[in-house]
């Protein structure tokens, strides 16, 4: 809940040394490419700050992306900024459930009426009326389209709640959607990923909090500070995509020397994400460097992509087969044109009349 | 509809649609030519027309030396564009992925750094083939609008492809998706343009060379 | 009947063919062919683009043949050749190509294009659209037997002459002999030292031959002014003629289209094969030298070169022997550039010479041949058509340059072994 103490205070409460906040600053501001100048600024305005309150709504999702923000195996610095923040409702986390929960929710709405942050995972069911997701009998629709207008931004976490996600997938039986197919009078920030990387939320509230701002986003509503690179404009494999070095398979000599993974389906260079730089579980590793192929999870749709193992150079679609009908159907049409181009030929020379000498002789008639 | 959406349009629905464009129209163009027929030669032959036809088919690929005093300039560059387009469409990495993909055949590709410098090539070659067409009086007398429209839209397959390996001012999927709808434009518009002469140069070859095999005269 | 642009359209329809098809889809605009073409690089007129000449061909093969003239055409948008179109192209097709086939050899993507010439002429025909020059050679060939009027009265007085020259037996209307031996109306008006000479050769080889009296002239203005049928008039003459008289070979004399008239569209335009051969008197003389029963004295001392008749070597195929004989008589000949197959036209070739009209561009476009000569000095020049030495001595005198022109047969009978 929140207080009025500040995050210095709380801080110094919790025995955390000035230091490690400074670090942790200094890593953010690094991250979203500001002078390190800047780190002490971010420093001073987070200690300044109160308690932000943030509302969590969870809708149509497998709670991964929460998953991806709380659990980590050993405490990390992000985890500080569960400090900075006041988490007035989450439903999973909350402690108390039932009409206590939703009277908390309630609470806190009114209570930072028009000041709140609200953060989404899921996506939204539509169909049937959305009744493949709800909550206390209410509708994820309905739940959204209440609170939202009461909140001072939308962040939407992870790629269900930013694109649709998995549950849109084809052929979307719940009719889902994205919390900004919904909601349009809201700054809305779109954090995808499935699951989105925990320092990129971090990294987005932090902004919000110092700046009072939202972060620059790019056309898909993404902070470009994270999303601006593509992965493979980050990859440490790249140098080996540049010289045609590809695997060819998970096992192969190309494999293990760490070659590019792009014929292995890699869709790094269609993906906007920071895992590349920021990299996964406390900066161990990411998928490349662990020898599998990006699957693009922070792009629209990426479900629906064609396979994780198609090269994107590939068609996504069936396309040999469909060349073999055009070439049946050609040949069909063709010999068709080709009978009529005879028949216009026969009848021609049928009707035409031959040359004869007395025809040179006269004048032309035109 | 965002970009990555026309890209996965692009990369599926759009290339089956050029795919079956491109099938159905060169198989009409090929057909309603053939079946034209001609009519058998009754003259007593030299030699076999047939041989004759496929040496021509061969033999007029080389540069024509008393050409090359004329017209070098287009000659070599129409040599550079025509090889350095077939070189990359076939030898880039990515490329073979996608015949592999859709034919279950693939071979040897060659390093991104030499299609890079191909590429570079055939761009250069094409405008110098632009260059030619405008200021040659006899090119500029023949050229239509579809000349120059040919010319675009081979270019830019070219142009998007050498965008795309170096995305630093572009997105990805953005050349990407431009890359391929301009490699669907050019499948689409092939059967119905000259560009159909990728096909029937073999034949006109043939035609003319087994013509002039009969009568003992090699062309 | 009479001509007409629809008649016109209809000649072309029934015309067009695969290859046709297939030429009109390959050309890319390259131009080249242009630089082939000695009615462009001596007038740098693009217009004389050889593929330009086709044009009306062009568009009845959108319109008839291909699926999306035809539905263009329905909607009106795929137009026919005009009338007007076809009298601009008129001078086209007939006063600045002389079938001459230099193009066909150069184009990239491997048009025939004199292939196309050829058969927009039998649409020009058709529609009326035919010079004036052309046409009355044609009349006369058909209805006196030869387009300059030559009739076999003027045969047989230009026989009795080279009787006497020679002093040989000079065979009309003989059966069962080897050779059948064909003359062009040049010849018989203006070279007539060729009947002599050939008698001479003859002789010397010991082989029968005849000339014939319904089937002397060998040129064919049908062939040249396109029109298939009337070609076929002509050629079914001595096809009659050799068969009646039984010869195992009709030789076609010193013309280059009369050769490919006769040898390459002869059987197509009668329908059926022939019973017997043609052959051109170069290749009967090679044939006998190489048998050795030509034989020779004397070398020439004059720098010499040889000019090639289109329609007999790059539309012809009898390159070889022209050099053969040549050598036996001038073994240090000089060639032209581009001699042999790219060698250039005369000028009046394909029906140009017929063509009044044409001559001020006939006479211009002569400066290739000059330059050509200029290169390599010579003082004669030897070649094997009656309608090339005519046009090259016009154009010699035209540009006052002193170059003898010689017939290769009859230098060859010159220089006979006694
Ligand atoms: S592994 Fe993927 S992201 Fe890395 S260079 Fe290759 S294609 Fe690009
Ligand atoms: S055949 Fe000869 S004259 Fe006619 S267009 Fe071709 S090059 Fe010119
Ligand atoms: S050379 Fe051939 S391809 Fe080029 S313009 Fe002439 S006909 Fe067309």
């Amino acid at each position: 809940m929140s207080d009025d103490k500040t995050l210095a205070e709380t801080l110094a409460q919790r025995g955390i040394s000035r230091r490690s906040f400074l670090k942790f600053c200094a890593s953010i501001a690094s991250l979203m490419a500001m002078p390190p100048a800047m780190a002490v600024e971010m420093a001073e305005k987070l200690a300044a700050a109160r308690r932000q309150s943030v509302v969590y709504l969870s809708f149509q999702e497998c709670t991964g992306c929460l998953e991806s923000l709380t659990r980590s195996h050993s405490p990390k610095l992000e985890d500080l900024i569960f400090d900075a923040i006041s988490l007035d409702y989450q439903e999973t986390l909350v402690a108390c459930a039932g009409h206590f929960a939703e009277h908390i929710l309630k609470e806190a709405i009114e209570k930072n009426d028009g000041k709140f942050i609200l953060m989404v995972d899921g996506s939204i069911p539509l169909k049937d009326g959305g009744i493949y997701s709800t909550i206390a009998g209410r509708t994820n629709l309905d739940i959204l389209e209440w609170v939202a207008p009461h909140a001072a931004a939308v962040i939407a976490v992870g790629s269900c709640a930013a694109f649709g996600g998995i549950p849109k997938a084809n052929p979307n039986p719940t009719g889902a959607v994205a919390v900004s197919d919904i909601i349009k009078d809201k700054p809305i920030i779109n954090v995808p990923g499935c699951p989105p990387i925990p320092v990129v939320i971090t990294g987005v509230i932090a902004h919000y909090l110092t700046m009072g701002t939202i972060p620059d986003l790019d056309e898909l509503g993404r902070p470009k500070v994270f999303f601006g690179d593509s992965i493979h404009d980050r990859c440490y494999r790249r140098p080996f995509y540049d010289q045609g070095k590809f695997a060819k398979s998970f096992d192969d000599e190309g494999a293990r020397n760490g070659w590019c993974l792009f014929e292995l389906g890699c869709k790094g260079p269609t993906t906007h994400n920071a895992c590349a730089t920021t990299k996964w579980n406390g900066g161990v590793s990411f998928p490349i460097e662990s020898g599998h192929g990006c699957l693009g999870c922070s792009e629209p749709d990426f479900w629906d992509a064609g396979s994780f193992y198609t090269a994107l150079s590939a068609p996504t679609k069936d396309v040999a087969n469909w060349a073999a009908i055009g070439v049946a159907a050609g040949a069909a049409i063709g010999v068709a044109a080709g009978i009529a181009n005879r028949s216009t030929k026969t009848e021609t020379k049928r009707t035409r009349k031959p040359l004869t000498v007395d025809d040179l002789k006269g004048k032309p008639k035109s | 509809m965002n970009i990555f959406d026309i890209l996965q349009w692009a990369r599926g629905t759009g290339l089956q649609i050029a795919v079956v464009i491109f099938s159905v129209g060169v198989l009409i163009r090929l057909l309603e030519m053939w079946m034209l027929n001609r009519k058998p030669d009754l003259a007593e032959p030299r030699a076999s027309g047939t041989l004759g036809g496929w040496r021509t088919v061969f033999t007029r690929s080389a540069p024509s030396m008393v050409l090359m005093k004329k017209a070098g300039l287009l000659l070599v560059s129409g040599y550079i564009f025509h090889l350095g387009f077939f070189i990359v469409l076939f030898f880039f990495a990515p490329h073979i992925r996608l015949f592999h993909n859709m034919f279950g055949v693939s071979w040897p590709a060659l390093p991104n750094g030499i299609i890079e410098i191909i590429t570079i090539l055939s761009i250069g070659a094409l405008f110098a083939l632009l260059a030619h067409r405008i200021m040659n009086p006899v090119q500029r007398f023949l050229s239509t609008f579809q000349d120059y429209f040919v010319w675009l839209a081979s270019l830019l397959p070219l142009l998007t492809g050498y965008l795309l390996l170096h995305t630093s001012d572009f997105s990805y999927s953005q050349m990407l998706t431009a890359h391929l709808l301009s490699v669907e434009l050019l499948l689409v518009i092939f059967p119905f343009t000259k560009l159909m002469h990728a096909f029937t140069t073999f034949f006109s070859r043939w035609y003319t060379g087994a013509m002039a095999a009969r009568k003992g005269v090699t062309v | 009947m009479s001509t007409s642009l629809q008649q016109g359209l209809a000649a072309m329809i029934d015309k067009i063919d695969a290859p046709i098809a297939s030429f009109f889809n390959s050309c890319v605009h390259c131009g080249m062919c242009a630089d082939a073409c000695l009615f462009y690089t001596e007038t740098g007129d693009p217009k004389y683009t050889p593929i330009h000449k086709l044009e009306p061909l062009r568009k009845v093969w959108y319109r008839e043949f291909t699926l999306e003239g035809r539905l263009l055409k329905m909607f009106g948008l795929a137009k026919a050749p005009t009338d007007a179109e076809l009298v601009e192209w008129e001078t086209l097709i007939y006063d600045s190509c002389t079938l001459c086939g230099r193009c066909s050899m150069v184009c990239p993507v491997g048009n025939d294009i004199v292939y196309m010439v050829r058969k927009v002429r039998e649409g020009m025909v058709a529609s009326g659209h035919a010079p004036a020059g052309l046409k009355e050679a044609t009349v006369r060939s058909i209805e006196i037997g030869s387009p300059m009027g030559v009739t076999a009265d003027t045969l047989r007085a230009q026989i009795k002459h080279a009787a006497k020259d020679t002093g040989l037996d000079i065979p009309l209307d003989k059966a069962g002999v080897d050779y059948l031996l064909l003359m062009s109306s040049a010849e018989i008006m203006q070279f007539p030292e060729f009947m002599g000479a050939a008698a001479q050769i003859f002789h010397q080889a010991g082989v029968s031959w005849t000339l014939s009296s319904t089937a002397y002239e060998a040129t064919n203005s049908g062939m040249q002014i396109g029109s298939s049928e009337l070609a076929a008039v002509l050629v079914k003459r001595i096809v009659d003629a050799a068969e009646k008289l039984k010869v195992k070979t009709v030789i076609s004399p010193e013309c280059g289209h009369a050769y490919t008239a006769l040898r390459w569209e002869g059987p197509n335009l009668v329908g059926r094969p022939f019973t017997f051969k043609v052959k051109h008197i170069l290749e009967v003389l090679d044939e006998l030298r190489a048998e050795g029963k030509l034989r020779t004295e004397g070398l020439e001392t004059e720098r010499m070169t040889f000019h090639d008749p289109c329609q007999l070597v790059r539309r012809g195929g009898v390159h070889d022997q022209p050099r053969n004989l040549l050598r036996m008589v001038a073994p240090d000949y000089v060639e032209m550039e581009d001699a042999g197959n790219m060698n250039w036209c005369c000028g009046g070739g394909g029906g140009v010479s017929a063509n009044e009209r044409a001559e001020p561009l006939r006479i211009k476009v002569f400066s290739r041949k000059k330059k050509q000569l200029d290169k390599i000095g010579v003082s004669a020049m030897v070649t094997a058509c009656s309608n090339c030495r005519n046009m090259l001595e016009e154009g010699l005198e035209h540009n006052h340059m002193d170059i003898k022109v010689l017939s290769l047969t009859e230098l060859i009978a010159e220089h006979l072994a006694k």
